[in-house]
């Protein structure tokens, strides 16, 4: 009778100790400090705690337009776009800049390629894939880059 | 043969038909007071119905335009002028004001029976109600943009180049006006597809 109690405990036990010895393997885990060259953009606060939001980029209500700063850039857009609805019903961006538009608007018309498909072929209206005007052009404020970079403007294809 | 009439109801008949010089102001004074109560209620009314609280009381408006116009210039913006509700859609001066109401008061219909009591609904309907709106304002040469954004005032040097453009030509000749331009600007747009220039 004795004897069976005691193998009946051996379960629970085990289970313990598998359970301590995990938590001792974690927390060392856990104790090996981070490499000391890697740290995220958003700084090296804890996860838990909330920075201080940078102060908000004020962007020009219109400027001329920038020069592109390196081969295949989406040109920026040198006004403000408040407010501009780019949604499945409309698209502020091309009551200006879509080819039919731009001349009575005196705006730059978008590029050809914009009516390409992804199959190659010109469509009649703005390709779907490129209908999202600022996945890809933005408009500037005065911000520094976040990372480095080894962006060169056209230029440098001439170089040896 | 004639009955004699009692004195009594000659002269009773005589009061009832002659009024009393005093009478007639009485009467005077009561249509006067009455007219006030009943003139000053119904403008009243007709103000308190012209009011965003009022406006945004039913939760058809409140949850959709209302919540959409609050990130536009027309709500906030860095001066903290602002337009409401009936800035824009009834007009200012009296007479089209009793037309509009009057028209709108067909709206109490469609909330009674539900015509956009859901997001669902509200956008089905959202292209029809749009260009109603876009129509009564190319109508009216976009009277309740004009009672504060005054041409006269506008200086074009001030303008962005392709604004001042369009400004100076199609809006001073009186060939476009406002809303021709500018839809969508305090409320999303419904599907655009077969509307000129989108």
């Amino acid at each position: 009778m004795k004897r069976r109690t005691v193998s009946l405990l051996w379960l629970p036990a085990s289970v313990a100790i598998v359970y301590l010895a995990s938590i001792a393997v974690l927390q060392g885990a856990d104790n090996q400090p981070p490499p000391e060259d890697v740290e995220s953009l958003r700084g090296s606060e804890p996860v838990g705690e909330v920075p201080a939001a940078p102060e908000l980029k004020k962007y020009p209500k219109e400027r001329v337009p920038m020069d592109l700063q390196y081969v295949g850039q989406p040109p920026l857009i040198p006004h403000s776009i408040r407010g501009y609805e780019i949604t499945a019903n409309s698209n502020k961006c091309l009551t200006c800049h879509a080819l039919e538009n731009a001349k009575s608007a005196r705006a730059p018309g978008i590029g050809i390629s914009h009516y390409r498909g992804r199959d190659g072929k010109i469509l009649a209206d703005v390709s779907p894939s490129r209908y999202f005007c600022t996945q890809c052009h933005v408009p500037q404020a005065n911000a520094k880059p976040l990372v480095p970079n080894t962006y060169e403007p056209v230029e440098s294809l001439k170089k040896p | 043969m004639k009955l004699p009439i009692p004195e009594f109801l000659k002269r009773y008949w005589h009061f009832l038909t002659r009024p009393l010089a005093l009478a007639l102001w009485i009467i005077l004074a009561f249509g006067f007071f009455a007219g006030i109560i009943f003139w000053g209620g119904f403008n009243t009314m007709m103000e308190m119905s012209n009011t965003e609280a009022f406006c945004t009381s039913c939760h058809e408006m409140r949850d959709n335009v209302f919540e959409e116009m609050k990130t536009t210039i027309h709500y906030s913006n860095r001066s903290g002028v602002r337009a409401s509700c009936p800035d824009c859609h009834v007009p200012h001066e009296w007479t089209h004001k009793i037309v509009r109401k009057v028209q709108a008061s067909k709206e109490l219909w469609g909330k009674i029976t539900g015509k956009i009591d859901t997001p669902r609904k509200f956008e089905e309907h959202r292209l029809q109600m749009a260009m109603r709106e876009w129509d009564r304002m190319k109508k009216n040469d976009s009277r309740e943009c004009r009672n504060c954004h005054n041409f006269d005032s506008m200086d074009f040097s001030l303008q962005s180049k392709r604004a001042a453009h369009m400004h100076s030509t199609a809006l001073a000749s009186g060939e476009l006006t406002c809303i021709d331009c500018h839809k969508g600007i305090a409320h999303k747009l419904p599907d655009m597809s077969g509307v000129p220039g989108w």
